[in-house]
């Protein structure tokens, strides 16, 4: 090997801020051969994704308000993940804390049906909030009291979550007036339970705006407060958490709940908003893609704002080029995926320094 | 609901059938594991095994050929991660998380073309009179060859671990990579050599879901073995027989839910077929209940040499 790595004695903040820039560089080079062995034009595919959807005169107009539709669900859910993720915590179970939050939350509202006030859509909130901090206390208390793995609880429950989804949306909150058709009541036909855009034409809803409050909470729980100190010193250091005090149980159970609340809130303002009703694939995996919008935005509140929007953006673009170009959509996935891929590998610069080998003594 | 409808040599038959596929997955990941390495990318690896052989088994007509680009497939993919954890020195949780949404990617993008279509599939082996045989015969001697040759790996694995130079060499690795290095062994090498060995298992396995259990090719087609797989090596406490015990265990739930719901049973489809997920829940919470047992003292954790 003609080269030596020094592990740096802490990462690099040039270089931690720098390699998303670079993955997203290297995911467009490798998107881009992927598209020309697709048989398509790499710049013009390229081009589709990442500016069109906001620069284009006939579709900017249509997809400028997606982008927040699309990023507000990212954002809520990979901020609760990256405090666990910073902890050595890991709640891979988002989508189904996410599918739970918005039953419950849609269920509370459809039993008020028809009633009309303005106290329902805040109480379905919390409704929501309470089903994915629920179904996210599963994985953590079993951590908790048998030291139960909550990588593969939290993800098994996905699973769990989609059958209940599966038999909700055929048999208790079906639509009693849809003639029998699988899936609730529409929220739109609902007011007191629609979560509608907040500034018409913006895409903005109060899932959006839960996102931003939930970013600066973040924020300043980090930065500023003893249990955010207390999340990214069990993560850095593990050994020195726990003589300084650190209750590693305590860590768990907020970590895991905090990540289920959000991912809960999510979900009930997708179903209450852009989706419309509970209905058997309403979820559309963004409890996966949050867990590369996480690490994108490595882990920090801003980093995870910016990422959010960036993988908005490609969900969008990729719409719109499996619509022009018939790119399928499991290549956007891909794409996703390698953008993770370059990521991680990238980080290498982070944490070591790469020295030339000095020639051994003979 | 009409009980007696369900066969129980019938029942052991298919659970076998059932439980392959985790079972190859299972048994390489084990071996993995026991080098020190926690590939969470079971899944991704699965899932593209599964489409690239059954991909190969519809171009070729031959479900052997299949199988052998399933694992191959595997393999490739278990590299890349092989090369991100092991000389890009990333973190192994969330490496193997970008294996399984790049896999579940690569798949349903290569799977396209081939939705609906039907594969070739296995025969049973021909093993004669001994098939004929009355109870033993179904469940012993009445299976296509995969089968077999999923027993022969856990049979081989165990040996391996317990029996040879290479398997103590393996296993020190993944107890001590410092000592195993200091001693002069090659530990980046001995755990790609894993790796690559656990994502060819992860292939078959897919793959005999494509060809054998199901046999066709629906986008998501795994739902979920690849985490059953790493479920299982747990319960296994991470030895050969008892993952294929935690398999078997596990087709039996699996098996016996579809028979219910064939039998028409007063609980809806959807909470019989949550049952398999949710007994892995419980089957997790119990052994974790015991304490930790077995587990490499290396696992997970990022070995770079300073010399």
């Amino acid at each position: 090997m003609m080269f030596r790595l020094e592990k740096r004695p802490s990462p690099s903040r040039l270089w931690a801020a720098a390699t998303p820039v670079l993955a997203v560089v290297a995911t467009m080079i490798a998107g881009g051969v992927m598209f020309w062995l697709l048989g398509k034009d790499p710049f013009e595919a390229i081009r589709i994704i990442f500016w069109d959807p906001l620069f284009h005169e006939t579709f900017g107009p249509y997809s400028r308000p997606q982008l927040l539709v699309k990023a507000g669900p990212l954002i809520l859910i990979a901020i609760g993940l990256s405090l666990g993720f910073r902890a050595g915590i890991w709640n891979i179970g988002a989508e189904g804390q996410y599918i739970m939050g918005a039953i419950i939350g849609a269920g509370l509202g459809l039993a008020f049906y028809p009633t009309e006030s303005r106290l329902i859509f805040p109480l379905m909130v919390l409704a929501g909030a309470f089903g994915g901090w629920l179904w996210a206390m599963i994985p953590a208390l079993l951590r908790v009291r048998f030291g139960t793995n909550e990588i593969l609880v939290s993800l098994m429950l996905v699973y769990v979550a989609e059958a209940f989804l599966a038999s909700v949306s055929q048999g208790l909150l079906r639509n009693p007036d849809g003639m029998g058709f699988p899936g609730s009541r529409n929220f739109k036909d609902y007011p007191a339970a629609h979560n509608g855009e907040i500034l018409a034409g913006t895409g903005m809803h109060w899932g959006v705006a839960a996102a931003l409050v939930a970013v600066i909470f973040a924020h300043v729980l980090l930065s500023r407060h003893m249990l955010g100190f207390q999340v990214r010193l069990s993560g850095e250091a593990p050994r020195a958490a726990r003589f300084a005090g650190v209750r590693p149980a305590r860590l768990v159970l907020f970590c895991l709940g905090m990540s289920g609340a959000l991912a809960g809130m999510a979900g009930l303002f997708e179903v209450s908003g852009p989706a419309g009703q509970i209905s058997i694939d309403f979820n559309s995996g963004y409890g996966f893609t949050a867990i590369i919008v996480a690490f994108l935005g490595r882990l920090n509140p801003l980093g995870i704002l910016l990422a959010g929007l960036l993988m908005a953006l490609t969900y969008i673009g990729g719409e719109l080029a499996s619509l022009m170009l018939g790119i399928p959509a499991a290549a956007i996935q891909l794409f996703q995926g390698m953008l993770l891929f370059f990521l991680l590998a990238m980080d290498i610069f982070t944490n070591f320094r790469i020295r030339l080998k000095k020639p051994e003594a003979a | 609901m009409d009980l007696t409808s369900i066969n129980p040599v019938l029942l052991v038959a298919s659970l076998m059938v059932a439980a392959t596929p985790i079972l190859l997955a299972a048994i390489g990941e084990l071996v993995v594991e026991r080098a020190g390495v926690l590939n969470l990318g079971v899944e991704g690896m699965m899932i593209t095994g599964a489409v690239v052989g059954f991909a190969i088994g519809v171009n070729t007509g031959s479900p052997a050929l299949g199988f052998v680009a399933a694992a191959a497939g595997g393999a490739a993919l278990s590299l890349l991660f092989g090369l991100l954890t092991q000389y890009l020195l990333s973190n192994q949780v969330a490496t193997g998380l970008a294996l399984t949404l790049f896999g579940l990617g690569l798949s349903s993008l290569i799977g396209k073309p081939y939705e609906g279509i039907k594969s070739p599939t296995l025969q049973k082996l021909d093993l004669g009179p001994l098939g004929d045989l009355p109870i033993v015969g179904p469940i012993l001697f009445g299976h296509d060859p995969m089968v077999y040759v999923s027993l022969l790996m856990v049979l081989g694995v165990w040996w391996g671990l317990k029996h040879t130079r290479a398997g103590l060499i393996l296993r020190a690795v993944g107890e001590n990579h410092d000592a195993a290095h200091a001693l002069g062994y090659k530990v980046v090498r001995v755990r790609m050599a894993a790796i690559a060995f656990g994502g060819a298992s992860a292939g078959l396995g897919g793959a005999y879901i494509s060809l054998v259990r199901v046999p066709q090719w629906v986008e998501g087609l795994t739902a979920g073995a690849g985490w059953i797989a790493l479920a299982i090596v747990v319960f296994a406490s991470w030895r050969p027989w008892r993952a294929l015990l935690g398999a078997y265990l596990f087709g039996g739930v699996t098996v016996l839910q579809l028979n219910l719901q064939a039998a028409g049973l007063a609980i809806p489809v959807e909470y019989l077929s949550m049952s398999p997920y949710v007994v892995t829940i419980l089957v997790l919470v119990l052994i974790s209940a015991r304490g930790r047992h077995g587990a490499p003292g290396s696992l997970g954790r990022i070995f770079h040499s300073t010399g």
